[in-house]
């Protein structure tokens, strides 16, 4: 008598197993709505992603020197000087600061620890350990040049003697 | 009078005359413990810092927004400060005229129950602490920027005011060194505390004699080599991380010689006269040699003199371990004061492989 009425009020095998699926069923959609917020989470609505090479137009138009004209869009400070004219990075090898031109002392000058650049790229103040780096540039064929930010030279690896990192001008 | 506390708020200077200070109230502990000590530079202080206050550059550091919870934490931990202090002198002398501390007295003994006394402390300290904090809110607008654009930074690009002696430190450190490995090892060391600190002195009671040597230490890299350093990045940093003194206009244009040179040009080029060497552990041997000598001969040196007696008590693992620490605490001023000098950017200089030391 005693074994039916316990048998009565608690459920089957077969409805426990059903429960366990439902109640799976609705925990795995809940961690996977979570996980899918999160994976939307990485990707935000507005990205500031400039493309990853730019038409810098010809090199001869450029003046001697340090130039800002596409620090602004695209993070690259043009420089010529001796014939070469090259793309360089505006991130400090320090700790990733964007340093400024000080045009008056002809140098770079990070504001956030202080390392200090030569117009060249080549570190002389504060504690950055490496130059700028510089980016690959090369001309099209109507003899615009193309700054490619993919490719990344560094002067202490020996890479600026490199023929892709400078045009000759 | 400004002209020369500009010159002298020179970090060469102020560095240098902080820890000489420190030292010697260490030394006379009893005189900056006491009320009278207390009164007089609380009077001098204020007059002082209105009298600074006076100065529109000053001022205008002082009441940016983000500067005042600084002056907060700094009227707050020299408040703290002197107070643990002035408790543990008295307890000191208290326990050499053969009397208990104060904690230990019978009325200080007496128990209580948290409720309700604990209790209404706590609930009077966060409405009292929620007030403050909407007054301020209130008052004191937030120092919103322009949305942020990879491309720029403003300048001098500042840290959150608690994080002002990490970059400092920052200017004297590679990356690695002054963001990776010092914040962990100042962590792990803090951590480490009560496994290195066996002395049961001190314990439930305020005392400064028991545990001369604790106390230094960490006053020492608290006050010195973190608050410090936070008031040197706040009031002495401007536009490109240079240096001005407090009445000091910030100049963008301010120029600094600051040739900084790593330890293998000065002694290859400088010294010998000739070029770097192209094999680069050939060319930092000496550094790597001073960084080596720094870490085995030191201890060992340090021991001779001074360490034979917490050898003994504290087991060579505990006491090599604090010995580690405290050389690497100090390898914070020691850099400090080569790149003041001799304009040294770094000891070990390996970009090839990230270490710069």
């Amino acid at each position: 008598m005693a074994l039916e009425v316990e048998k009565k009020s608690s459920i089957n095998r077969r409805e426990f197993f059903s429960y366990l699926s439902i109640g799976f069923i609705a925990l795995s959609a809940s961690v996977g709505g979570v996980l899918s917020l999160i994976f939307r989470y990485l990707y935000p609505n507005v990205v500031f992603e400039p493309a990853m090479d730019f038409n810098a137009g010809r090199p001869e138009a450029y003046d001697t020197g340090v130039d800002e004209r596409w620090k602004k869009i695209y993070g690259v400070w043009i420089f010529k000087s001796d014939g070469k004219f090259v793309a360089m990075s505006n991130i400090c090898t320090h700790l990733g600061c964007v340093p400024t031109w000080l045009s008056a002392e002809r140098k770079f000058k990070c504001p956030c620890h202080g390392s200090g650049f030569y117009p060249n790229g080549i570190n002389f103040e504060g504690p950055a350990p490496r130059p700028l780096e510089r980016y690959k540039v090369f001309l099209d064929a109507t003899g615009n040049a193309i700054v490619d930010k993919t490719r990344v030279f560094r002067y202490e690896k020996g890479e600026w003697s490199n023929p892709d990192s400078y045009i000759s001008v | 009078m400004k002209a020369i506390i500009n010159y002298l708020s020179d970090p060469v200077f102020s560095f240098t005359g902080i820890i000489f200070f420190f030292f010697l109230g260490i030394k006379h502990i009893e005189v900056v413990a006491s009320k009278k000590f207390a009164t007089i530079a609380l009077i001098l202080i204020l007059i002082i810092f209105g009298w600074m206050s006076l100065d529109p550059v000053f001022l205008s550091i002082v009441i940016w927004p983000d500067n005042v919870p600084i002056i907060f934490l700094l009227a707050l931990v020299i408040w703290s400060t002197w107070f643990a202090i002035h408790k543990g002198v008295i307890n000191d002398q208290r326990m050499a005229a053969g009397e208990p501390p104060v904690e230990g007295t019978p009325e200080n003994r007496e128990k209580v129950w948290a409720w309700p006394n604990l209790v209404y402390t706590e609930l009077f300290a966060i409405i009292a602490g929620t007030v403050f904090l909407i007054a301020w809110s209130i008052l004191l607008k937030s120092p919103l920027e322009e949305p942020a654009n990879p491309t720029w930074a403003p300048n001098p690009a500042k840290a959150p005011w608690y994080f002002l002696g990490l970059q400092e430190m920052l200017v004297y450190f590679d990356p690695w060194i002054a963001g990776v490995t010092l914040p962990v090892l100042i962590v792990v060391g803090l951590i480490a505390i009560p496994y290195i600190d066996t002395n049961p002195k001190g314990n439930g009671y305020y005392s400064f004699k028991d545990r001369k040597f604790a106390i230094t230490s960490f006053l020492f890299g608290w006050l010195l080599l973190w608050i410090f350093l936070i008031i040197i990045g706040t009031f002495l940093r401007g536009p490109n991380w240079t240096f001005y003194g407090p009445f000091e206009f910030w100049d963008a244009h301010k120029v600094v010689a600051a040739n900084n040179i790593n330890l293998s040009e000065i002694f290859w080029i400088k010294f010998l006269n000739m070029p770097l060497p192209k094999n680069i552990f050939a060319r930092e041997f000496l550094g790597l040699i001073l960084v080596a000598i720094y870490y085995t001969f030191v201890p060992v040196f340090i021991t001779r003199k001074f360490g034979q007696k917490f050898l003994i008590t504290m087991g060579k693992a505990r006491y090599y371990f604090l010995i580690f620490l405290v050389l690497t605490m100090m390898s914070l001023p020691l850099k400090m004061y080569l790149r003041w000098f001799i304009n040294l950017k770094y000891i070990v200089f390996m970009p090839e492989f990230e270490l710069n030391i």
